[in-house]
């Protein structure tokens, strides 16, 4: 196994794809020249020409329906874009097209897209540029939703977003670009759908996803070393939900813990929280505690920024209230 | 059909703008593509769709073009190239400029042609399309039919530039507008920008002067317009025009014409009957097509 970055990892899946499948190719603001904002298509390039790594103009309504009209009539387009928070400008593209041209057509025609990027917040980008939209995007039939927390898990499910048939929200980390981890030779593929079980209890089961899951997993060791056995679930893919996995594991512990970097209201952990209340609500023995985003736009100082986000202690204290 | 029930929702007549997808589509092969807004029965009729099963669309019914899932704002027929059946003003310019990226991609020859109305050229979507096209030299054809109103706005109060096409110029891209009361300008003007879509990747923007004959959509009564307006316009049908000239030209006979329009309302008739006798679309597949 070797150990390689989030990044890395994120570049190795998009170029054995395009290594694979001459369909696939890269579109999104910086891509090519300037190697990504966050230098995910580093080399890629290089590699692969201008024909399949293409530099777009500022715009994201523009080069998002591109995208889809590409997927349309057969190419499979890697959609990048440079943060999520301006996925909200190709909005229209993915909720009212992307989402809806097969249903609408009667399945005549299908739209198998990755639009892919960084979300959440990084280190004091302030209000515009530290929003985690997951559930946007979850709240809408028709797409799918990917959030990798390790290296591992990035190649491995972006390799299976880019051959999936359907448009997937794939939505990563500036935070986790740099985090390393181990990954598996050779090729592999991770299925979308299927929630992992990083570490097993009885007690608590604490769920996340993406960055949260890092700190998810910092409480976990924390608690576990103070003997409460705690299930730690990393979700992978937020739609569709593995709601098999979770609901075994709450039959088990009756007792959870949601981590997400979202607002609270609204937020994804909310449907998490309706899943188990509509599906296992006798086993809980105690209410569904959420640690989520204080529902302000991101302040720039540093001080406050982190007042906003869970962290390692937020969790812990919801995990003690249960 | 829609004032007695048997169509529901939104539908927007094409009446009066016939002569801009005929003239226009005629001017395609059938490796082309067409996209258009919600305004599509026309355009997808023209691009050779049973009009048996376009009526059935209309009519929700499951042997729909789209089961009953798409409606009359929802074409789609996947056999002739007809990608849609666009209901967000100006949402689909983006995608026909990515169905003609592919096409650039694949070193196929295809063009794709675009419609919508000049209600649409005010949204952002159709300047971020134009520039990307025009920037990256794709081979489509954006026919914009001004038919005076977006909804029941006139033009003069929606956009500052009047003459549409000149907007092409913001992006350096190649330009006309025509008659589209005239169906063989129509298809002239098409022609040519469809060749240089063709053979040259070149992009072009057509404004085709037109008139909608009906209100925006059914529930509209056109109080914003004058019945003088709506007289002096109607003299300008293109299907009769057209028809008369063929007449005066000695193209066509009184018998022939006589025939043809016997036989279109036959089929007419044949595509409500068929639409009436069809089933309506089954529950058991309202969650299918969502996923693949």
């Amino acid at each position: 196994m070797a150990i390689i970055t989030y990044r890395e990892a994120l570049n190795q899946a998009l170029k054995e794809e395009m290594a694979r499948d001459d369909k696939v190719f890269l579109m999104g603001e910086e891509v090519g020249f300037y190697h990504g904002a966050y230098k995910v298509s580093q080399g890629l390039l290089e590699e692969f020409g201008e024909k399949r790594v293409i530099d777009t103009p500022i715009t994201e309504e523009g080069f998002t329906g591109v995208g889809i009209g590409a997927a349309m009539v057969g190419l499979r387009p890697v959609i990048e874009m440079m943060t999520f928070n301006f996925s909200i400008l190709a909005l229209d593209q993915i909720v009212n097209h992307a989402a809806k041209i097969r249903y609408m057509s009667g399945g005549q025609f299908k739209v198998p897209m990755v639009i892919r990027g960084p979300g959440g917040a990084a280190y004091q980008l302030a209000a515009q540029h530290s929003q985690a939209f997951e559930s946007y995007f979850c709240y809408c039939p028709g797409l799918k939703v990917v959030m990798p927390a390790t290296p591992k898990d990035a190649k491995g499910l972006l390799k299976s977003a880019i051959r999936d048939d359907n448009p997937v929200i794939f939505i990563e980390s500036e935070t986790l670009y740099n985090t390393k981890g181990e990954v598996p030779d050779g090729e592999y593929l991770i299925p979308l759908g299927k929630a992992e079980i990083l570490m097993e209890g009885n007690d608590i089961t604490i769920i996340s996803y993406s960055k949260m899951l890092l700190i998810a997993e910092e409480a976990t060791r924390a608690l576990r070393g103070e003997g409460v056995s705690v299930e730690l679930i990393n979700l992978r893919t937020l739609k569709p939900l593995d709601k098999e996995l979770i609901i075994n594991s709450v039959k088990k512990t009756g007792r959870v813990v949601i981590v997400e970097e979202g607002w609270r209201f609204g937020g994804f952990g909310a449907q998490i929280a309706e899943t188990i209340y509509s599906e296992a609500f006798d086993y809980l023995d105690s209410p569904i505690e959420r640690v989520a985003s204080v529902e302000v736009p991101m302040p720039y100082a540093s001080n406050l920024e982190k007042a906003v986000l869970p962290d390692k202690d937020k969790v812990i204290a919801a995990a003690r209230r249960i | 059909m829609f004032t007695l029930g048997y169509i529901g929702g939104f539908c927007h007549l094409y009446i009066g703008q016939e002569a801009v997808c005929v003239g226009a589509i005629s001017s395609l092969r059938e490796d082309d593509y067409v996209l258009s807004a919600y305004r599509d029965h026309g355009h997808c009729i023209a691009r050779g769709s049973d009009p048996k099963k376009v009526m059935a669309e209309l009519f929700g019914k499951a042997t729909g073009l789209c089961k009953g899932k798409g409606g009359s704002m929802h074409l789609f027929n996947a056999e002739k190239n007809f990608l849609g059946g666009f209901a967000i003003v100006g949402g689909h310019i983006p995608i026909a400029t990515g169905v003609a990226f592919a096409n650039k991609y694949q070193k196929k020859d295809s063009c794709v042609l675009c419609f919508f109305g000049e209600g649409a050229v005010n949204i952002g979507a159709f300047h971020e399309a134009l520039n990307i096209s025009a920037t990256w030299k794709l081979p489509v054809v954006y026919i914009c039919e001004n038919n005076r109103y977006g909804m029941g706005t006139p033009i003069e109060r929606a956009t500052s530039l009047y003459d549409i096409c000149q907007k092409a110029c913001a992006y350096s891209m190649e330009r006309d507008h025509i008659d589209g009361m005239d169906v063989l300008a129509v298809r002239k003007s098409v022609e040519k920008a469809v060749k240089r879509a063709r053979e040259d990747s070149i992009p072009t923007l057509i404004e085709a002067r037109t008139y909608r004959f009906r209100g925006h959509s059914m529930l509209d009564p056109a109080h914003y317009r004058t019945k003088e307006e709506l007289e002096e316009q109607l003299k300008g049908d293109p299907i009769i025009t057209f028809k008369d000239k063929l007449l005066k030209e000695g193209i066509l006979s009184d018998s022939t014409v006589q025939s043809m329009e016997e036989g279109i309302k036959k089929e007419i008739d044949e595509a409500v009957d068929f639409a009436m006798k069809s089933p309506a679309p089954s529950i058991d597949i309202l969650s299918e097509d969502l996923y693949i």
